[in-house]
């Protein structure tokens, strides 16, 4: 019971979502950059995408807080930082900066292992190399630090 | 609208980013988590630490390539170009590195943490949407795009 429990909440939802995003056309870069394109050629889908997405789940975070425990788990298990730090800032930049480069974030290439395994797996295994790196990175002065404390 | 952008294709957008949403949403109130992509690839890795068992992880990010077959299958899904591996590589490494850095990426800051207005969550989105609208523009000035 305890593995079908862990195993088949995430699994369908993994399943959900790689499903909406190949149906909305975010596994295809060109629309994605089409999306980023914002002084060039502009293709609204991807905010249809996120207005659609973020809808469902203000009423999915409205239910969350009548509920006490999550349908099939002990505890929320949920991040309750509120804080502005410098990590936030440029790890999100760096980000943005390896989306706009190839069109592609970690959900679509994943999802993207079942449509395009062999053109996609060089950014996958890159991007598990680039959080390794990450993890690995010594420390440097603790002022100077921007890893994230996460 | 859409004369306006003869590329946009809103319906199947917004269809797809229900589903998402609902992706989420079953995260959120079936397993108490966040359906963030790169946090949960992490810790499949093991490179992140955390109390996620690896069975619902690795569910996850199995589930991800699944239903995007299953997409595929059932509709006229035509292949897309994907950039040269090299450029792949880098931009795979950046987007690891960024993501471990600022906690988060498209689906754990875009969809679920700017959907409960978390502060953190907003501002990471509009720096990486301003950061990625930055390169797309820059790139095409250079004629790399």
């Amino acid at each position: 019971m305890t593995l079908a429990r862990r195993l088949i909440p995430p699994l369908v939802s993994g399943a959900l979502f790689g499903a909406g995003l190949t149906l909305s056309g975010m596994t295809d870069p060109a629309r994605v950059r089409g999306f980023l394109d914002l002084f060039g050629n502009w293709d609204p889908t991807l905010a249809f995408v996120m207005g659609g997405a973020v809808l469902v789940m203000a009423v999915a975070w409205r239910i969350r807080a009548r509920m006490a425990r999550p349908l099939f788990g002990k505890k929320f298990s949920l991040p309750g930082r509120g804080d502005l730090d410098p990590p936030l800032m440029v790890g999100s930049a760096l980000f943005g900066i390896g989306w706009g480069i190839a069109g592609l974030c970690p959900g679509p290439a994943i999802a993207s292992l079942a449509l395009s395994p062999g053109a996609v797996l060089p950014f996958v295994a890159a991007m598990f190399a680039g959080m390794a790196m990450h993890r690995l990175w010594p420390a440097p002065h603790p002022l100077l630090d921007i890893r994230s404390v996460s | 609208m859409i004369a306006a952008f003869p590329d946009a294709q809103p319906l199947q957008g917004l269809a797809g980013g229900v589903l998402i949403g609902l992706a989420a949403a079953l995260m959120l109130l079936g397993a108490g988590r966040i359906a963030g992509v790169s946090g949960i690839a992490a810790r499949a890795a093991r490179i992140a630490d955390g109390d996620m068992a690896m069975t619902s992880a690795w569910g996850f990010l199995v589930g991800l390539p699944l239903g995007a077959a299953l997409i595929a299958l059932a509709t006229d899904w035509r292949p897309a170009e994907l950039a040269p591996w090299p450029v792949m590589v880098v931009a795979g490494l950046i987007v690891g590195i960024g993501t471990r850095m600022g906690s988060g990426c498209t689906s754990g800051h875009g969809v679920c943490g700017v959907s409960r207005f978390s502060q953190r969550s907003m501002v990471a989105t509009a720096t990486f949407m301003v950061a990625g609208i930055a390169t797309v523009f820059l790139l095409s000035r250079i004629g790399g795009a």
